[in-house]
This record gives structure tokens, sequence and C-alpha cells, in this order.
């Protein structure tokens, strides 16, 4: 089964599906949707085996699988993955069908096409794929890019109040890095000797001051896309005004693209570079982590502040990649995975809020658990999730990070455990101010607060509860897969991790 | 007496020339001698099947590599990479010049001589069949277009933009509705480019003047005499050097290359829609030809000398371009200012000097071709009663009202502002490339900044066709006949195909880019 070509038919499949919805008649949303939902089932069924043959132990990267396309430029649409990109395409893979199951009547509202909109989706889909699975720097910009289309559209057509704004925003920022990225992709072509291969690539020796242009190139892309401070003020209005489940995408998954591509092209393809800049990285990620939170902690609009805390939570996974330990880093992926789930879950629970109040500031809200009590413990968990609690899943990828910090960086990692007390503040409060407390009167004569969770979205919530639990509890067969890939980036970088320095039983015995 | 040797001509080396020029003819004939109700058809018919039997045999010959008619004439990779793309580009264009069914009676003015905005002028907009003197014109103009790229001397290249520039002012002064403008613009076009022409002749007898001293080498405007003079003259190289000035704003005046740009938006507006297709897609591709051909070729060895200040009008060039689009409200003016930026796009091209760089700016010649011809196609489409509805804000949703052209609209703007799987993206990558491997790394950041400039004003436009509610005042879209329907396919699809697979045409592009000298 290990020569089936996951990668490309992946990526090829749910555009496919798209083309499929898209074509379907407008008069018949409800049958776009199922055909929607069942190919993204199709494609996580087929994420779920490649997971199975992936080999832990394995080569670095794997289900490689290189097809000409420009032979002029040394193009070719090269799939590949580490243990980080497999983690990443099975997030995507588990999100998709529920954020299709959660946006069910989204798109109803928006008076435009609905199977529009889930064609949307699964273009989007197959972009976020092909971003994670590309091993060719080419192709990889290209996935970069032309991701930035669908979710324009989901946002500007679908999205909410300021939405054209908020698509414009999005779009510009991005286009703006990935136009730097481009210069530097020309220039990594150049200094590379014309291949776009991205092994190839990771044994070119590039001069000092070269390399740090190049890095600067990438890493401006990815900082915009992550969102790192001071790039981040597209994330809150794109957020904020994105429908939910093309929020949880876009915070869930679209962001990691940052994160990724700093761990994938800026630190293998220019070690040096990246050691000389990471005294700035990890100042920019402390300073997101502490501002943000800041900030969250003052948002009066539910969907803004979830943006702000995942502002927060990448200055986390900043930190954790730039303080060069096999601890953090892993930490630092994991995080991505755990976010993406936890994050994910908050965004589609507070889309569901809203949905029901019609309105998403936080004022409106008030001891809303008295009326639908399922929902506030869900959104209760959310919260608890997203602020780290002991026993779900992201406490362990933020402890990873603090402690794989702390070895090398304390006070990097002093400051940034504030962030963490700062989370328990902008969620605790914000889970108090709409769920418990004092029944607010408006509340009960809006129809919607009177319906709990129905079937759909228990089946929406119910998986991302099991994941972030589980992984609370036994994150092994994540780590066992992200370990190696993290191992192999720290080796590309020539960074081997401290030996612990605190004495050993013995040595305190003597 | 001395005897006069005529120089041998390879005919067939030169045939489309001579065919373009001969249909021209004729269609003058046509014009005097076949009844008015049919001549549109035979005019369309003969220029397109020009077009047609040109572009064959530009395939035929395309394996030649000579200077022929004395030394008037290269017919060599470029040239003919260069010409079958004028000839391509052509036909789409007289596609769009010979619909009739999306404005009755076409484009085109019915009497050019009927006072502007007069009772006149208004029954003849009401649907009197427009002019068919229209392809004649059409007709001398790629004639002389396949000669400008062609030149092998300064003098043939002034002749040829002569015979290519004088039908384009007529053309533009033809427009059916808002005469005004139109013969505002022509008028603008044609006093600006005689002052350039001007400018590119003083240059011609400045390089003469340049050239004569060389020992054993009469004085002469042929580019092997004008590159051996570069290193071996003893003139002075001010000669030189204004000689160059001089012709560099001839030929950047077509290019429509800031500072000598700003004829472009008017025109550009005034003119009929399909003529102003006609020339930001066909007269770009003769004027970079010649750009080409003259710096590398007959200046190559001074290239320490221009490239700076070549390098300065096109960063110049694109940030003019991509700056003043931003605050442009009328397509017509967009996409002129778009045309801008894009000759300082394609004057980096011009700069990388290698065989890459050569390639490159032939390919996005082609690319920015068809993109910019599918892109005036949709505006001819989108009219109320009173022609085309060019002003931005009226283009609101219609994204609602005619969603299938508002897409293929929407995927153009995309390629102008570079998105991968567009031509766009992979003709900026085409000549960036080169142009950073040629040690030029200050253009193309340059090029990257504008472009993120010029991301704004597209996005507007697809911000105002989809995300905008539709108006009381939202125009139709004019469900176009099978002419405009034909070359808005062909735009699209080729700029679909160019960026999804471009290998072949880069191939072809790779196997041209060497000049004969």
């Amino acid at each position: 089964m290990s020569n089936f070509p996951f990668l490309s038919v992946l990526t090829v499949a749910p555009l496919v599906g798209a083309l499929v919805v898209a074509f379907l008649p407008r008069h018949r949303p409800e049958l776009a949707k199922q055909v929607a939902f069942a190919w993204s089932l199709l494609v996580l069924v087929l994420s779920v085996v490649m997971w199975v043959s992936f080999k832990a132990g394995g080569d670095r990267f794997q289900f490689r699988e290189s097809y000409s396309w420009i032979p002029n430029w040394g193009v070719s649409f090269t799939f590949a993955a580490d243990g980080i990109a497999l983690v990443m395409l099975m997030l995507i893979a588990v999100l998709v069908p529920l954020v299709i199951l959660a946006s069910w009547h989204d798109a109803e509202s928006s008076k435009r096409s609905v199977p529009v909109y889930f064609a949307l989706l699964l273009v989007l889909e197959c972009t976020m794929i092909g971003v994670f699975a590309a091993a060719d720097v080419f192709l990889f910009y290209v996935f970069f890019e032309v991701m930035l289309v669908p979710m324009y559209f989901l946002i500007g057509s679908y999205g909410g109040h300021q939405r054209q704004y908020a698509a414009v925003k999005f779009f510009l920022y991005s286009l703006v890095g990935g136009l730097f990225m481009l210069a530097a992709v020309i220039g990594l072509w150049v200094v590379g000797g014309k291949t776009f291969d991205w092994q190839a690539l990771s044994q070119v020796d590039i001069s000092t001051g070269t390399e740090r242009w190049l890095f600067l190139g990438f890493f401006l892309a990815f900082a915009i896309k992550a969102p790192f401070f001071p790039f981040h003020t597209w994330l809150p209005d794109a957020g904020g005004a994105a429908p939910a489940g093309a929020a949880a995408l876009l915070v869930g998954v679209l962001d990691k693209v940052g994160t990724f591509g700093i761990l994938r092209y800026c630190l293998p393809l220019f070690p040096e570079a990246s050691k000389w800049f990471a005294p700035w990285a990890l100042a920019l990620g402390v300073i997101g982590i502490v501002y943000a939170a800041l900030l969250a902690v003052g948002q009066n609009d539910l969907k803004r502040l979830v943006s702000y805390t995942s502002i927060a939570h990448f200055g986390f996974i900043g930190v954790g990649i730039f303080a060069f330990t096999t601890q953090a880093g892993t930490g630092a992926v994991l995080y991505m995975l755990n976010h993406g789930l936890a994050t994910g879950l908050l965004f589609l629970v507070v889309g569901m809020l809203i949905s029901r109040r019609g309105s998403a500031l936080i004022s409106d809200f008030g001891g809303a658990g008295k009326l639908v009590p399922v929902l506030a413990g869900v959104l209760f968990f959310a919260g608890l999730a997203s602020l780290a609690l002991p026993g779900t899943a992201p406490f362990i990828s933020e402890f990873l990070v603090l402690i794989g910090t702390f070895t090398v960086n304390k006070p990097v990692a002093v400051i940034a455990t504030l962030g963490i007390i700062l989370a328990a503040a902008y969620v605790l409060w914000m889970v108090q101010r709409t769920t418990q407390g004092t029944l607010n009167p408006a509340l009960t004569e809006v129809d919607g607060m009177r319906r709990d969770l129905n079937l759909r979205e228990k089946v929406v919530v119910a998986p991302l509860i099991a994941l972030i639990v589980l992984l609370g509890f036994f994150p092994k067969p994540v780590t066992d897969v992200i370990n190696p890939a993290v191992q192999a980036t720290m080796d590309d970088i020539g960074r081997t991790d401290p030996a612990p320095s605190v004495g050993t039983v013995q040595e305190a015995a003597k | 007496m001395t005897e006069l040797n005529l120089p041998s001509i390879n005919y067939s080396a030169i045939s489309p020339i001579l065919i373009m020029l001969g249909t021209a003819l004729l269609g003058v004939l046509v014009e005097a001698l076949v009844p008015r109700r049919w001549r549109h058809v035979v005019q369309l018919t003969l220029a397109l099947l020009a077009v047609l039997a040109a572009l064959t045999m530009v395939v035929l010959n395309s394996d030649e590599r000579i200077i022929t008619a004395g030394q008037a004439l290269a017919i060599d990779g470029p040239t003919l990479f260069l010409q079958g793309a004028i000839l391509v580009l052509a036909a789409m264009a007289l596609l769009l010049i010979g619909d009739r069914s999306v404005e009755r009676g076409g484009a085109f003015v019915a009497q050019a001589a009927v006072t502007a905005e007069s009772a006149d002028d208004r029954r003849q907009a009401e649907g009197r069949n427009g002019l068919t003197e229209v392809y004649p014109l059409t007709t001398f103009a790629i004639g002389g277009m396949l000669i400008f790229v062609a030149a092998n001397d300064l003098l043939t290249m002034f002749i040829a933009l002569e015979v290519f520039s004088l039908p384009l002012y007529l053309l533009c002064a033809l427009a059916r509705r808002r005469r005004l403008l139109s013969q505002e613009a022509a008028m603008k076009y044609f006093l600006l480019g005689a002052y350039a022409s001007a400018f590119f002749l003083f240059g011609v007898a400045l390089i003469y003047g340049f050239t004569s001293g060389i020992p054993g080498r009469p004085a002469g405007v042929d580019f092997a005499t004008i590159h051996a003079a570069v290193s071996e003259s003893p003139a002075s190289p001010v000669l030189l050097f204004a000689g160059m000035a001089l012709l560099a704003i001839g030929l950047l005046f077509k290019a429509a290359a800031a500072p000598f740009h700003v004829w472009t938006p008017d025109v550009y507006q005034g003119a009929p829609t399909p003529v102003t297709g006609f020339m930001a897609a066909c007269t770009k591709v003769a004027a970079f030809g010649a750009l080409l051909r003259v710096f590398q070729v007959a200046f190559a060895d001074a290239s320490w000398d221009f490239t700076p200040v070549l390098g300065a009008v096109a960063v110049l060039t694109m940030l003019v371009g991509a700056v003043l689009a931003v605050t442009q409200t009328d397509i017509k003016r967009l996409l002129a200012y778009s045309s801008i930026a894009n000759a300082g796009y394609l004057l980096v091209g011009v700069l990388a000097p290698s065989r890459d760089g050569l390639a490159g700016t032939m390919f996005y010649l082609v690319a920015y071709g068809f993109s910019v011809l599918a892109a005036f196609a949709v505006v001819t489409l989108v009219r109320d009663e009173d022609g085309e509805a060019t002003h931005l804000s009226r283009w609101a949703g219609l994204g609602r009202r005619s969603p299938f052209f508002a897409a293929l609209f929407t995927f153009i703007l995309l390629a102008f502002a570079g998105i991968p799987l567009t031509s766009g993206f992979t003709s900026k990558f085409a000549i960036f490339g080169p142009a950073l491997e040629g040690g030029q790394a200050w253009l193309v950041i340059a090029g990257v900044l504008t472009s993120m400039v010029l991301a704004f004003p597209y996005l507007r436009v697809v911000v105002m066709m989809w995300l905008s509610e539709p108006g009381e005042s939202t125009p139709t879209v004019t469900v176009p006949g099978g002419l405009t329907s034909a070359a808005l396919m062909i735009g699209v699809l080729a700029t679909l195909v160019l960026g999804v697979a471009p290998a072949p045409l880069l191939d072809l592009a790779a196997g041209a880019a060497q000049f004969v000298r």
C-alpha cells in the first residue's frame, strides 16, 4: 500500500469533488451538502490509511512522488511528507468534514449560491493539502498563493459584518508576503542552480549575505501568514468576518502554513540565517504572546476574541520553533495540531452560539448556560482546552515548548509563562460573561436560544472533544511521528540539545 | 557610372510581410469595387485569411535564420516568434473588430466626417453599419508591425514605425460613440506620436554620424555597422549616447513607458475598445521586439552605459503605472495604467542580457497579449443603452447579474495580479528569474513591490463585481456573438494554459531566442 500515490490523490480528490459540487443544480442545496460531506469523508478515510502506512521510524520523507511539470525551470510536481506534514494533513482531513457539517446552514442566510460555498470549502481543502504535501518550492509557492482565492471568496461572499474590508485586507496582506517570498524563491532558484527540488536545495551552500536576504523573504511571508506580531492585524478582521466554519479552517489550518513553512523552508534551507535571526524571532513570539493575550481580554466580539487568542498561541509556536531544541520543536509542532483542534472547536462552538443569538457581541449574552446547557458546557471545555488545562492536548504542547525553551533561554520561557495566566483570564472571563451569571432577559426572547445542540452539532463537536482528551492523555502516536522530523530539522541547522545541566540523582546524593 | 547592385531578396522569408501589405492594398480595392452590403464580410474574411496565410508562412519559415533585402530585414528566431505572436494576437483583435452583434453595426463610426454630437451623429450611432475601411487600416498596421520586429537597420525600422502608427492614429478616431473623446484621443496620439517619430529620426541621424570614420567600413545605420562602431568608432561617445537616448525615446513612447506614457490612458479610453485591445497587445509586442533588437543587437556592447538609465525608466514606469492605477475609476483607464506597469516589467526583461531573458520577455509579450485582449473583450460586453459602461461604479454587482463573464474577468484580473496557475505568474517568473541571474536584483525588487501595489486596483474590481450589491444602474452583459466569444475564450484559455503548462511555449521561445547579427 505504501506505493499508492497518496499525496497527489489527496490533493486532487477534493478538487474533483469541488467541481462536482459546483455543478450541482443551485436549487438542490441539500444534495450539494451531502455530496460535499461524503467527499470530505472519503478524503478522511484515505488520510487515515496514509497515516497507518506511514513508518514512524522510517525515512524522513515518505510517499515521495515526482512528475515533470515545467522542465525549462526545473519545476516538477514533487510531493513528499515528513512527520510534521503528515500531522497537518491529518488535521485538515479531520477538520474539513466537521466544518462542512457545522456550516450546514451557514450559506443559506447569505442569499448566495449554497453549492458554491461547499465547492469553495473543497477547493480550499485541495490547496491546503497541496501546500503541506509539496516538496518542490515552486509547487509550494503555487499552493501558498492559490489558497488565498477560495478563502477570499468564502470571507467576502459569505462572511458577516465588514466582510468586504476583511476579505480585501486578508488577500492583500497575504499577497504582500507572498510576493516577498516570490522574490526570495527566484533568488533561491538562481543560487541553487535552477532547481526547485527541496532536497537538492537543502544541500546548496549560500553566502551569508544572500542567505539572510532569502531568509527574510521567506520569513516575512510566513510571519504574515502565521501571523506573528506585528503582522497580525489582518487576522482579527478576517476571523471576525468569516463564517464560523471558514474561520475555523483559517485559524486552524491556513495559519499553520506560516509556522510549517518556517520549519520546512526557513530552518533547513537557511540554517545560518535562522540562527542569526532567532533572537529577533523569539522576541516577536514573546511580544505576540503577551500583547495578543492582553488584547483578547479586551474584546467584546467573540470571533475577534478567538482570533486574538490564536495570535497569542502562534507566539508560543514561534518561540518553540526558534528555541532550537527538540523538545520545544516537538512541542511547537504538537501545538500546531492541538491548536487546530482546540481553536477549531472553539470557533465552531462560538459560531453555533452566534448563529443562535444573531450577534457576536459578548455583551449580548449572559447566563446563556441556563438556556443551552450542553452548548455552554462545550464552550467551557473548548475554552479550557484553549487555555491549555492539564488533561487537554494543548497542555502537553505548551508544556513541551516551555521546558524546551527554558533549557536554552530562561528569560523567554519565563515571560512566555505569563501567557498562560493571561490565557486563563481571557477564556474564563469570556465564558463567565456569555454563559454564566444572571440570565440576560433579552436572550429568552430569541427563538434560537431555546434550542440546545442538535444531533448534527453534537456529531461535529464530539470527535474534536474526544481527540483533545485522547491526545491530552496519550500523545505518543503523534509525538512518535513528529519527533524524528523535528530531530532531522534540528540536525539541518546543526543544533543539538543541551545536556541536562541539573544534576542527576547520583550527583545530588554525593 | 558604377553599376547598381540590386540586393538579393529571399521572398519566402519575407512573405508574411508581403501577404499583409498586399492584402491591405487589396482591401482598399475592395472598398472601391465591392457593393456596400458585402464589404464587411469580404473585408473581414480577407483580413483573417491573410493573417492565417502569413502565420502559415511564419511557421513554414521557422528554421530560417538570415538577413535579407540587403541589410534591411533580419528573419531570425526572435523575428519569427514575434511575428507569429503579432499575427495570432491580431487575429483575435480582428475578431473583436469584426463583431457586429454586440453593438448594432459594430464598434466603429458609420461616417467619420459627421460632426460629433450632431443629430446626424446620433442617427448614425443608432445602428448604421460601421466603416469597413478599418480592415485595410488594421492590415496595414499589422504589416508594419511585422516589418518593425524584423527591421535590421534604423531606417527600415523608422519606416515600419510610421507604417503601423499612421493607421493606428486613424483607427483611434473611429469610435461609434463618445466621438469627441475618440477624436481627442486620436489627435493626442498623433501629435505625441509625431514628436516621438521625430526624436527617433534625429537619433538615427546622430547614430549615422557616430558610425562614420571606422577604417574599412562605410557609415551606415544597419545594426552590424552600429555594433562595430560601438567598440571601434573614433567619434565622440556623446554622439552615441545622445543617439541612443533619442532612439530610446521614440521606442519607449510606443511601448508606453514612463515618462513617455501620458498618451496611454487617454488613447486607451477614447479609442474603440477593439482597437484598444489591438494596441495593448500587438503594439506592445512590436515595440518591445524593436527595443530588444536595438539594445541587444546594435548597442549590445554599450550595455554598461544604457542599463542604469533604462533600469531607472523601468522602475519609474512600474511605479507610475501601479500607483496611478490605484486611483482610476474607469476600467479602460485602469487597464491602460496596468499596461504601463507591464511595460515596466517587460523592460526588466529587456535588461536581462541572456538567452533566458530574451525568451522570457518574448513569453511575457505573448501571455500578456492574450490576457489583455480577453480583458478588453469583456469590456466591450458590459454595456447599457449608451454603449459601454466603463465607469467602475457601474460594474458593482456584475457577478450577480452575469456570473459567467464576471468569473472570466476575475480570472483575467487574477492573472494580471500574478496569482499562480495563470499566465501572469509564469510570465513574471520568466522575466524576474533571468533578471536576478543577470545581477539586476534591484529591478526585481521594484517589480515585486509594484506588483503588490498593482494588486489593489485589480482586487477592487473583483470586490466591485462580486461583493457589492448590484445597483439600479448596473448594466447587463450583452451575450456576445460568435466572433467576440471566440476571441474571449481564446484569450482566457491561453491565460490558463500558459499558466498551468507553459513548457511548450517556453521551449519555443527558448529555441527562438537568438538574434542574428
